[in-house]
């Protein structure tokens, strides 16, 4: 269970997030929509840990945990995983070696063995075949010369793999195509459980017509101004965010 | 028969008198040699002259410091896994074209007091394998080691050089080497000499027709170190790299240099040097690309790139073209910068410890200028070099 409570957080003198509240029960999907610069990305980076925002309120707990305290890699080990909107490039370091050293500093992190790299191959085949992506992604440097849309399945890959129990997808589905869209979808839903949750970053209604929400929330100047049940997008993508804002005001 | 000597270039030339007479080979060549040292001095040092060539690299420690001279050899010749013909410079004392004692101080010392050093051979044809050279410095010890190579037309060869030692000796070694027509001389070097030590090597290299340099050293140690490499491409199609990568800490300096001269059409050169600076530590770009007027159709490129682990450490970068014929395509580029933010928190996301995930993006850093070692058991040995010495940087 992820409880926000008052999440405040900055980026130099800006504040971006004014006071989140939200909390998402083990086993949910919960669609995060807005407007551009609403604060949704943030949201994403401050869950993960990324250092160049500065949290000025509030609290997060992951079952328990106080994530706000944690480093990024802790997190990690805790379950939480940002698929990022605009994937890094990481020149000189082979995609295949890059999953497989993330993969056992988790399992290291859970007192669980290593894999050596036949078993580590073995496993990761099986996810891009499931993926319907090229074997040669795992040779390539991660996300170099990648397409956008390979960029964002190799994110997927990377969640298939290191299977998180928080995954958060920062508008994960920009960018691809319907296929690619809904190989991104299952990638999600197979991981789904009683013990998964996940945020859902996104400005279409497209994917969660293939990744059934249970709440939408309607984030706009850093707060969540509404919430709802899936219908909620579906109003969204027909009359825009213009009268959500109008009423919130 | 070991002396101590007194400090600076008048110390080297009064030892040069000393030992002159014992010295192998000709006489002619060690006094032009004291005539020329004499003259330039140790760049840096007292009523030294001043030089372009050693701008950012003073020598006024090394000018401090008395050293012993000399010792025999200091280096082993690893014949194991070669076919290579092998002998020795006290033996076979001759001094080679290319080498310029008059213009190269610390080439000049080596000419003035070298006593010892590896000639290896190749002949037409014949693919020698690998050979390995160790050297080894301590105490005050001066070396200054005279080595050759040479490969007949079609030969190959990888020679595989690593300096090692405990104190604070000096090595300062000259290397001269011809590549023939169509052979291929895979050059790796391994610098991991004490911390206290002063080291310079100067590769003089001649590349015949369709002939490949292809020389990559890795620099780990010494207090104050020098590369200096110089390429002739002398004949059509010859193809030369001159990599580099220098890991450096605390107060130390390294310097690298290099000239690759395209003096005949169709010629290939490419450079990749990296730097990463911990501590103080400073590091030195020096290359220049000349293109001779008859040198059309020339492919040079050259990369000086730095990574500063450090807000103290520094980087110099002198990358110079010098061209005289029209049809070339000759780039040269230079960056420097700190580990990537982002890319340090994209591997952190992912669970990577924040002391891996750096060591993950040195290695990346490296890999572009490592490439050129297809070895898998010497890139692995350089590979684990450079993981000892990221470990020793987060203790």
């Amino acid at each position: 269970m992820l409880e926000i409570r008052g999440l405040a957080a900055s980026i130099g003198d800006k504040l971006i997030l004014r006071g989140i509240d939200l909390n998402v029960p083990d086993g949910e999907v919960h669609a995060i929509m807005g407007p551009n610069g609403s604060g949704k990305s943030t949201l994403g980076y401050v869950l993960s840990g990324r250092d160049d925002f500065t949290v000025t309120g509030g609290s997060v707990l992951y079952n328990g945990l106080d994530l706000l305290d944690m480093a990024p890699e802790a997190r990690a080990a805790a379950g939480v995983f940002l698929a990022f909107q605009a994937p890094i490039e990481l020149p000189g370091v082979n995609n295949a070696n890059f999953l497989r050293t993330a993969l056992n500093a988790i399992r290291r992190a859970h007192g669980e063995s290593e894999l050596d790299a036949v078993q580590f191959l073995k496993l990761a085949r099986a996810e891009t075949k499931r993926l319907a992506m090229p074997d040669d992604m795992l040779k390539r440097n991660v996300n170099v010369g990648f397409s956008g849309g390979e960029k964002k399945r190799n994110e997927v890959l990377q969640m298939a793999l290191l299977r998180p129990s928080l995954a958060i997808l920062d508008e994960t589905d920009s960018g691809l195509d319907i296929d690619a869209l809904k190989i991104v979808a299952d990638g999600v839903n197979a991981l789904r459980s009683p013990t998964f949750s996940a945020l859902v970053i996104t400005h279409h209604q497209r994917l969660l017509d293939h990744l059934v929400p249970n709440r939408v929330h309607v984030l706009a100047g850093g707060r969540i101004i509404r919430s709802g049940g899936p219908e909620l997008a579906r109003e969204l993508e027909k009359s825009g965010y213009a009268g959500v804002l109008a009423e919130a005001a | 028969m070991s002396i101590v000597q007194q400090t600076g270039a008048a110390g080297f030339l009064a030892c040069f008198e000393t030992l002159k007479d014992a010295l192998p080979g000709d006489p002619v060549v060690r006094e032009k040699a004291a005539a020329a040292f004499r003259l330039l001095g140790l760049p840096g040092g007292t009523s030294a002259r001043r030089s372009e060539a050693w701008k950012y690299t003073s020598l006024r420690p090394v000018a401090e410091t008395a050293f012993m001279t000399p010792v025999v050899s200091g280096f082993d010749v690893d014949l194991s896994a070669s076919t290579a013909s092998f002998s020795r410079f006290a033996e076979n004392p001759v001094f080679g074209p290319l080498p310029r004692p008059d213009r190269d101080p610390m080439v000049a010392l080596n000419t003035m007091l070298a006593e010892d050093g590896a000639i290896l051979r190749v002949p037409a044809g014949v693919d020698a394998g690998i050979v390995r050279i160790d050297s080894h410095g301590n105490g005050s010890h001066a070396l200054h080691p005279r080595h050759a190579v040479h490969l007949g037309p079609g030969a190959t060869l990888v020679l595989l050089e690593i300096a090692t030692g405990t104190g604070g000796y000096l090595h300062n070694a000259v290397t001269e080497i011809a590549i023939g027509a169509g052979a291929h001389l895979t050059h790796i070097r391994l610098q991991d000499e004490s911390r206290d030590a002063f080291h310079f090597a100067t590769i003089y290299a001649d590349v015949a027709e369709g002939g490949t340099y292809d020389g990559f050293s890795l620099v780990l140690g010494g207090r104050i170190a020098r590369t200096e490499i110089h390429v002739g491409l002398t004949g059509k199609n010859a193809v030369a790299h001159m990599n580099g990568a220098q890991l450096l800490t605390g107060t130390q300096h390294a310097d690298f240099s290099s000239i690759v001269r395209h003096a005949a059409p169709n010629c290939t050169s490419r450079q990749t040097v990296k730097n990463v600076l911990n501590g103080r530590s400073r590091g030195v770009f020096q290359g220049r690309i000349e293109v001779a007027r008859d040198a059309q159709k020339t492919d040079g490129y050259q990369m000086n790139q730095a990574l500063l682990l450090s807000p103290d450490a520094e980087i110099d970068s002198k990358p110079e073209l010098e061209i005289f014929a029209d049809d070339v395509k000759c780039s040269h580029g230079a960056t420097v910068g700190e580990l990537d933010a982002e890319q340090l928190f994209y591997l952190r996301s992912r669970g990577v410890p924040e002391n891996e995930a750096r060591a993950m993006l040195v290695r990346a850093f490296l890999t572009e200028a490592l490439d050129l070692v297809t070895n898998d058991a010497i890139r692995s040995m350089l590979g684990e070099k450079i993981d000892l010495w990221w470990e020793r940087q987060a203790a």
